[in-house]
Formats: structure tokens, C-alpha cells, sequence
């Protein structure tokens, strides 16, 4: 049983199909990329999961359809999407980001605890802790939406380029964090510019074009591939 | 008596309830950029609802301290149950319809309650039943009722509990993160909906409280009361910067004073050509003048930061 599994995707905007039957799948542990040009429906993809569109065709997250759910009933269920631009809360502080992350939690000191686990793991966020996250850097931004993401303890954590906007040095340790969370047991669908580093981190991926799957193959052969190579790897 | 300190001190009372009403405007604002015009009509509702309550438990002689909190229950609870049914079942159809959609409902929800009103309590001026204590006091050379003091301690009390509620609970984060982010707010698990619906019966439930301290203040309510007091109160929190809570507070209190110095002061200052009677132009030259320099208000934080 794989924990979420797409089938026939289907995404539209008013008359314009982004995502046309598109299916993909990715198990329990498992990290997996979504590679492809501007425009191939990698975005759209992750925000139809999330709830955030509507969509046709069938969405399964650990057994359960998710049908027309709202996104915050999905975002319940433990499947969690740090946006496109990352979506932190500007004028609140990064401690309230990160309780904004664990909304949906009860278990208080379970809450507690892990927020000294992201603070630890990136130390960053706790040395400024009370200022406002809208005075933040890009690669501090993207810090501060894993770490919400993270409070909010995800069994599958969709990313939608982690690495855009961000000066290279910040995109090394911002990978670097996305590896350890990888690391935690945490499932991983990656939407990712970068073919480069996202095939280097996952273990599968899958190649958009046009709104569909144009390619699903383990993540080396995809590198290895002379195709994906030439259109994606930045090689003639 | 001290013209300047008696102007000041009901330039606070006035403002503060202002700031009450202005904060219900300001959070739906915040939270949905929708105008509910409709919002005067609450306060006014409140009023009427608890001068039919104290008549009532007067006439089955109940005391005035349990029919005073009585009264306030009631008029709270029947606000609630207006404020969300119109959020329900005329706004939220709208809710991505175009801003002026809404808009219209708004005002055409107002002049139903007012009509609702007319039709229940009538045209005339209802005296509110003298409940509430009637004590006078000299402060610092102002002449003080016992109800603008009851007004100030209570109006403070529930703009500091507002302040706790959203700077502090789960709900109040929940409220500043769609106001920030509708979707991302969604992504962390917020229920759209039942926030918006708190938010409008929190702000209703402000409005019946001020609208029965407004009442009891002048003495008397009246169907059409809610529509300067609300106008006012908007004009509060657009100058503290509509959407900004503290701005709100801070808006009604200015207008206020504004006002209340307004009113004594433009007989002598146009040597009688303008009477006291001219008070409303005070205040609201004093929103024009700020809106032109400050176009988001004193408070309000510039538009550009949403995008």
C-alpha cells in the first residue's frame, strides 16, 4: 500500500488543462522528485493534493480518499504542503509561525518538545525567535516553513521549490535540512527547478511535460538518462 | 466646571465605545476585506433587545444588578445568533463573488434589521429604564456619571480581552493567519469557515455590549440609532487603520475626543456661528484630513505588504 497515490489527475483552470491525467505514487519513507520545464503542472499537481484546487480523478492518502475534501481537513490527516514562495505569516514572529504549524495538535507538551526539536535543528530560528518573519531573509523564510511544517509532525511533506529565489550557499543548507527531516522518516514529494539536487536527494522521480508524467524512473537512471540530461541537467 | 476636562472625559466614554464597535468592523475587515455595513444595525438590535428584557424583568420585579447582567446576556446571545446568521446566509454565498456583491448585501442587510426594528419597537424613541446607578461625581473638575464610569471599566476590559484573545489563543493566531493568508492558513489546518463564523459573533456579541451601554448613557434607543453610531465607529477604525485591532481602539478613542472637544468648542471659536449641533463635521474633517496624508490610516500598515 503506498501512502499517497494519484490517479488520472486532472486539473483545469477555468479552460486551460494544467494537469491531464496524471498519476503518481509515493510509499511510506519514501523522498521522490517532480521534475520539468516551467509550466508542466508541477505546482498545480501539489496544490490539487493539498486541497488547495479543484481536481478530477482519484487521490488516496494512507487508504483514505480524499475526494473534495477542504485543505484543512487534508492538512489533518498529516499531508503537508510548504507552498511555492514559502507562505509564512509575515507580520506574525517566528514562534507564532511555529505554533501555527502544530494548530491542528493537542497533545501540548508533545508540541512543546518538538518545537525545541526545530529549533535545535535549526538554530537559526531560535536565536530570533520573537521577530517578525516578515523581516526575514529568502533562505530564512524557507527555514522557518520547514520548521512550521515539521510542528506540524507530517507523515508526507510536499515541498514546491525549496530552493527558488535562494542565493547558492542557502540552498545547499536548506537541502541539507531537507535531507536530515528525509532522514527523520518523514516521506518526501518534491517539486524542484533544480533536477540537479533534487535527483541527488530522491529516490524516484518523475518527469512532467505538458501535465502529465512524461517519465517515472529511479532517480539515478534519471540522471543518468541522456534525455533528461539535455532538457533538465543543463547538458548538451 | 472645567469645560476642557469635562470634554475630554466624555470625549473618552464616546470614544471608547466607538473603539468597541469599531473593533467588529476592523477584525471582518481584516479577515474577509468586507465592509459589514451591516454592524451599526447589531449594536442597535442589542439595545432594543435589553430594553425589552429590563421591561420585562421590571414588571416581574426582578433587582437591577441580575437584571442589568440579564439584560447584556440577552442582548449578547440574540446578537450572536444575527451576526452569524448574516455572516451564513448573506455573506458567505458571496464570499468569491466581486467585492461589490457583498457590499450591497451589506447595506441592504442594514436597512432590513433597521425595518425588523421598526416593525418590533416601533418609530418612537424608547426611554431606557433607569437601571443602572445613577450616582454623579466630580473628577478633576469633570461632572461624572456613574455610567460613563461603568462604561469606560467595561469598554477597557473588553478591548483588553480582545487583545489576550488574538494576540494570545489559538483562535486569535488562527484569525491573524487568514487575514495574512487565506490559503496557506488552510494548509495549517484552519477551518475557514468556523473562524470567520467566531470572528463575526465575537464582534457581534462587542456590538451588543456597546449598544446597550450607548442606550443606557443617552437614556433612550431607537430604531435608526445604529446608523451614525456605526458610520462613526467605521470612520474609527478607517482612521486607525481598518484591519489593525489596535488601530481600531485608537481610532475610536481619537474620534472621540475629537469629537466630544469638537462639539465644545466650535460655538466659541466661531463666535456662534456654529453650534455644537456641528460636532459630526469635526470628526470628520479630522478622517479626511488623516486619510489624505496617511491613506492606510495612522495605524494601518501599507497595502503593498499582501502582495
Amino acid at each position: 500500500m503506498k501512502l499517497l497515490s494519484v490517479e488520472r489527475l486532472q486539473v483545469a483552470y477555468g479552460r486551460i488543462q494544467a494537469v491531464r491525467a496524471l498519476d503518481l505514487q509515493v510509499g511510506e519513507g519514501e523522498a521522490v522528485c517532480l521534475i520539468g520545464a516551467n509550466g508542466a503542472g508541477k505546482t498545480t499537481t501539489l496544490k490539487a493534493i493539498a486541497g488547495l484546487l479543484p481536481c478530477r480523478g482519484s487521490i488516496h492518502f494512507d487508504g483514505r480518499s480524499l475526494g473534495q475534501q477542504p485543505a484543512h481537513a487534508i492538512a489533518r490527516l498529516g499531508l503537508t504542503l510548504v507552498p511555492e514562495g514559502r507562505g509564512i505569516f509575515p507580520r506574525m514572529s517566528v514562534l507564532e509561525n511555529l505554533q501555527m504549524g502544530a494548530y491542528v495538535r493537542r497533545d501540548r507538551q508533545a508540541v512543546k518538545s518538538d518545537l525545541e526539536e526545530v529549533f535545535a535543528l535549526l538554530p537559526r530560528l531560535a536565536e530570533r525567535k520573537t521577530q517578525k518573519a516578515g523581516l526575514f531573509s529568502g533562505g530564512e523564510q524557507q527555514m522557518l516553513a520547514l520548521g512550521r511544517a515539521l510542528m506540524s509532525r507530517p507523515r508526507l511533506l510536499m515541498l514546491d521549490e525549496p530552493s527558488m529565489g535562494l542565493a547558492p550557499v542557502m540552498v545547499q543548507t536548506v537541502f541539507g535540512i531537507i535531507r536530515q527531516i528525509i532522514q527523520r522518516g518523514v516521506s518526501l514529494l518534491l517539486v524542484e527547478q533544480n533536477a540537479h539536487l533534487a535527483l541527488k536527494l530522491c529516490q524516484r522521480g518523475y518527469v512532467l511535460e505538458n501535465g502529465a508524467v512524461g517519465l517515472a524512473d529511479p532517480a539515478d537512471e534519471l540522471a543518468a538518462n541522456p534525455a533528461v540530461r539535455a532538457a533538465y541537467l543543463g547538458e548538451a | 466646571m472645567d469645560i476642557l476636562a469635562q470634554q475630554i472625559f466624555n470625549g473618552l466614554v464616546l470614544g471608547s465605545i466607538y473603539a468597541v464597535v469599531a473593533l467588529g468592523y476592523t477584525m471582518v475587515y481584516g479577515i474577509l476585506e468586507l465592509i459589514n455595513f451591516a454592524h451599526g444595525e447589531i449594536t442597535m438590535m442589542g439595545a432594543m433587545v435589553a430594553i425589552s428584557v429590563i421591561g420585562m424583568g421590571l414588571a416581574a420585579g426582578l433587582p437591577a444588578l441580575p437584571l442589568i447582567l440579564l439584560a447584556m446576556l440577552a442582548a449578547i446571545a440574540v446578537c450572536m445568533c444575527l451576526g452569524l446568521a448574516i455572516e451564513r446566509f448573506a455573506y458567505r454565498p458571496l464570499r468569491h463573488a466581486p467585492r461589490l456583491a457583498p457590499l450591497i448585501t451589506a447595506i441592504g442587510m442594514s436597512i432590513l434589521l433597521q425595518n425588523i426594528a421598526m416593525l418590533i419597537w416601533g418609530k418612537q424613541y424608547i426611554p431606557f429604564p433607569p437601571v443602572f446607578p445613577q450616582g454623579e461625581h466630580r473628577l478633576l473638575g469633570a461632572h461624572v456619571t456613574d455610567v460613563q464610569l461603568i462604561i469606560l471599566a467595561t469598554t477597557l476590559l473588553l478591548m483588553l480581552a480582545l487583545t489576550l484573545l488574538v494576540q494570545r489563543t489559538p483562535l486569535g493566531r488562527a484569525m491573524r493567519a487568514i487575514a495574512q493568508s487565506q490559503p496557506v492558513a488552510q494548509l495549517m489546518g484552519v477551518n475557514v469557515n468556523r473562524v470567520v463564523a467566531a470572528t463575526f459573533a465575537i464582534g457581534s456579541a462587542l456590538a451588543a455590549v456597546a449598544g446597550v451601554l450607548v442606550a443606557a448613557n443617552y437614556g433612550q434607543a431607537h430604531y435608526y440609532m445604529g446608523f451614525l453610531l456605526g458610520l462613526k465607529a467605521f470612520s474609527a477604525a478607517v482612521l486607525g487603520g481598518i484591519g489593525n485591532i489596535a488601530g481600531a481602539m485608537l481610532g475610536g478613542l481619537l474620534l472621540g475626543l475629537i469629537e466630544s472637544l469638537g462639539a465644545g468648542y466650535i460655538g466659541p471659536l466661531t463666535h456662534g456661528f456654529l453650534g455644537s449641533n456641528y460636532q459630526d463635521v469635526f470628526a470628520f474633517f479630522v478622517l479626511i484630513l488623516v486619510l489624505v496624508f496617511r491613506p492606510s490610516g495612522l495605524l494601518g500598515e501599507r497595502v503593498v505588504e499582501r502582495a
